[in-house]
């Protein structure tokens, strides 16, 4: 018991802020230098997911839905003009609101989220950051976001992975047990693009097929600070929602 | 390689087993009538005195009905290899103890092979199947069913209990709701289109997959992977055994509620997966290991943060490891609870952890010396009560082997010269089969790929250590209670995305 305690005692606060950029190795956002782009189209051909298009000043434009972050579209850049940064991809809402991402990290009262985990057919690498959430590190808890273990408690639902064929009742399921207002978040690119194994037999495709998105997440898997941006973006939404749905 | 007709594979494969002496390591089919040879099934055992595979394939005629006599009644885990190949093929193992559908749900209809190669890879073919769920019937007996979504964050299962009072009866596990059909995306894909998706397959075992797949495509071609990169590589491997490893000693005390031991583990495994991404860029070390060796070394900056890593998670992790020795109302939780008696863990040809905690002991890293692991010193932990408690003590012990090995393998980065960390251009024997095996945090996890004469894959097979454990979860769970079921799932900590594919 000695022990327990004095484990409890020892370790200093581990909790951190909250920060998206990652280690100088992290394969983050996509930039790209136009000068050293000679518009070879490399890079498209080489991207596993088709997410990458060039548009109308040439620019090769980034789809953060489809995108891994594998890495093979900069090691194809003949010019070196493309490259990772180590900013992650941010999430974005998708419907209409008034919620800026960028700001939400910062901590204010008020604010509480009670989410729903749904695994629609993931690897599972997205599932163990979002279990990473509740670590010492990130302690979720502190933004006011618990996790629930039924749709009925659930605010919002964060579902990972490919919707499959065995999961789309499922997928369908849970959504319907929610009270509304309620907020959808695919996390991942499985989720968000739907890409990552193809068109199969076995899979229905992205979330978005199945239910209505509101926030997607960028990444193979997102990493855990993103998750917990995407969390602060829908308990903003979230309010903006009921508020609206009450005025009615 | 032995070749039968599909009616000596009963009599091959038992000659192969040495009497059951050597495990089954896998088996599934593959249609080759594309190829101009029908249908074949293969029986891979594992030959524990050569260091080998030896591979049974049984031959289907291209008019042959598709019917043999089912291996089951002779090896146990056979069973759910067979039903898969009924889902999947169509081929029909008789006298087949429990032929229920395994793979594909209630949504696909009867009749729906989609591993046949005239099937679509996108074949969107919808109807209706009966999906029975195994009950057990009698008076005052009640069934409770749990998932496939679950309470927690955790993947998707459904799990029915046949209960007598409190004990349970009987467990039947409905999986593969997770089933992507990832063995017939990467058909007609490149091998380094593959290998993204191989990537994908699961989170936790990346590197484990990744491995495996890049071993067997190695096989078929002349050159030889620089040795340097295999001195990565197994650097990798030791990492995500590790992280897995922490976080699943963490994740064991959450099965019982102990709150300040899983947030210790917690937090451990966060500063590994924090090394991770300084070392491959990505948390789960995705993106680094390809056919033919890795994409980038591992310089001195990173050697001194994974060594700076392992230096606080060895010391907190002890720590960890005394916690629960100490606690009584933890240890009564875990002892006697959940067994798999060394019998069954044979039966089920069991890897990992799970057969090594019940006196099995086997270890892919050993039995089948791949690499560089011949000349690395460790050793395979084996305990004998197969409880869950002897599966927590293999995984602490696990844990400070991996951390004695990633030491050893710093000292030789450190002190090799560079050879070169990839051999490019690649050409790979066509036709032909070949396996690839590496010991993922669960166990010995399996790949077996064949090419056609363009290069692309014409048949991926992926047995993930969690396949041959799934089904001793129930016969651990005999006479327990349902509060012990988190417990004794946690010990196991199977993937269901490895599995379910
Ligand atoms: S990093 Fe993203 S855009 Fe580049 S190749 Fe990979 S998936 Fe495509
Ligand atoms: S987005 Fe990537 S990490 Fe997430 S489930 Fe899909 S493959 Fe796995």
């Amino acid at each position: 018991m000695l022990k327990l305690i004095e484990a409890i005692f020892a370790g200093r606060i581990q909790t951190e802020d909250i920060d998206t950029v990652g280690s100088k190795q992290f394969r983050g956002e996509l930039n790209c230098n136009t000068a050293q782009c000679d518009k070879c189209g490399e890079c498209l051909q080489v991207c596993p997911v088709s997410a990458i298009t060039i548009n109308e000043y040439n620019r090769p434009i980034i789809d953060y839905k489809r995108c891994v972050f594998c890495g093979r579209c900069v090691d194809a850049c003949a010019g070196c003009a493309l490259y990772h940064s180590n900013l992650e991809a941010l999430p974005e809402i998708l419907t209409g609101s008034s919620v800026d991402v960028g700001r939400v990290t910062n901590i204010r009262p008020g604010r509480s989220l009670h989410v729903r985990h749904l695994d629609a057919g993931s690897c599972n690498a997205c599932d163990f950051e979002m279990g990473a959430l509740s670590n010492p590190l990130y302690d979720l808890h502190r933004f006011g976001v618990s996790f629930v273990a039924s749709p009925r408690h659930a605010d919002a639902v964060m579902v990972t992975g490919v919707v499959t064929r065995n999961l789309e009742k499922a997928v369908h399921m849970t959504y319907e047990a929610m009270e509304e207002p309620k907020v959808v978040i695919a996390v991942g690119a499985c989720a968000a693009g739907g890409a990552t194994y193809g068109e199969t037999y076995a899979i229905v495709g992205a979330l978005d097929k199945v239910l209505p998105v509101d926030i997607f997440v960028p990444g193979c898997p997102p990493r855990p600070s993103a998750m917990i941006v995407a969390l602060l973006a829908a308990a903003d939404l979230y309010l903006e929602r009921s508020k609206s749905m009450g005025n009615k | 390689m032995i070749k039968v007709k599909s009616t000596g594979l009963r009599g091959a494969a038992n000659v192969c087993s040495h009497n059951g002496r050597n495990p089954l390591t896998a088996m599934f089919a593959c249609d080759e009538t594309v190829l101009g040879q029908g249908y074949a099934i293969y029986c891979l055992f594992e030959d524990c005195h050569a260091h080998d595979i030896q591979v049974v394939r049984a031959q289907f005629e291209m008019d042959e009905e598709l019917k043999y006599e089912s291996l089951t009644p002779l090896f146990p885990a056979a069973a759910w290899y067979e039903r898969e190949i009924f889902d999947m093929f169509g081929i029909e193992p008789l006298n087949h103890p429990d032929l229920r559908p395994l793979v594909l749900h209630e949504s696909y209809p009867e009749g729906f092979y989609p591993l046949r190669k005239k099937v679509a890879v996108d074949a969107n073919i919808h109807g209706e199947r009966e999906f029975k769920i195994a009950t057990a019937q009698g008076e005052g007996l009640f069934e409770v069913a749990v998932g496939p979504i679950h309470a927690g964050i955790i993947e998707p299962g459904h799990f029915r209990f046949s209960q007598a009072g409190e004990a349970i009866l009987q467990l039947d596990a409905k999986l593969f709701y997770t089933h992507r059909g990832i063995e017939k995306a990467v058909e007609g894909k490149t091998v380094d289109e593959a290998l993204f998706i191989v990537e994908r397959i699961c989170g936790a075992c990346s590197i484990a997959n990744t491995l495996s797949f890049c071993q067997a495509v190695e096989k078929l071609s002349e050159k030889s992977v620089p040795r340097r990169a295999w001195v990565i590589r197994t650097c990798l491997a030791e990492l995500e055994r590790l992280y897995n490893h922490v976080g699943d000693t963490g994740n064991l005390c959450a099965g019982v509620g102990f709150t300040v031991p899983n947030n210790i583990g917690a937090r451990l495994k966060e500063l590994l997966m924090r090394c991770n991404e300084q070392v491959a860029g990505n948390r789960f070390l995705r993106g680094m290991i390809v056919p033919g060796g890795v994409l980038f070394d591992i310089d001195e900056e990173k050697r001194n943060v994974i060594a700076s890593t392992l230096d606080t998670v060895e010391k907190e992790y002890e720590r960890l490891v005394q916690i629960l020795s100490e606690q009584d109302g933890f240890l009564n939780r875990v002892k006697n609870t959940g067994i798999v008696l060394k019998k069954t863990a044979t039966d089920l040809s069991m890897v990992g952890v799970g057969a090594r905690a019940s006196g099995f002991s086997r270890d892919s890293r050993k039995d089948l010396a791949y690499g560089i692991y011949p000349e690395l010193s460790f050793d395979v932990i084996t305990e004998q009560a197969g409880d869950v408690y002897a599966r927590l003590l293999v995984r602490e012990k696990e844990v400070r082997e991996s951390i004695k090995l990633v030491r050893q393998i710093l000292e030789l980065i450190n002190s090799e010269d560079n050879s070169g960390l990839r051999a490019a251009d690649l050409t790979y024997r066509a036709e032909e089969g070949s396996w690839g095996i590496s010991e993922s945090a669960r166990g010995s996890d399996l790949h077996w790929v064949m090419l056609d004469k363009n290069q692309k894959i014409y048949r991926l097979f992926v047995r993930s250590a969690s396949y041959p454990n799934w089904p001793a979860l129930p016969v651990a769970l005999h006479g327990e209670i349902i509060p012990d079921f988190p417990l004794v799932n946690k010990s196991f900590e199977l993937c269901y995305a490895c599995l379910d594919r």
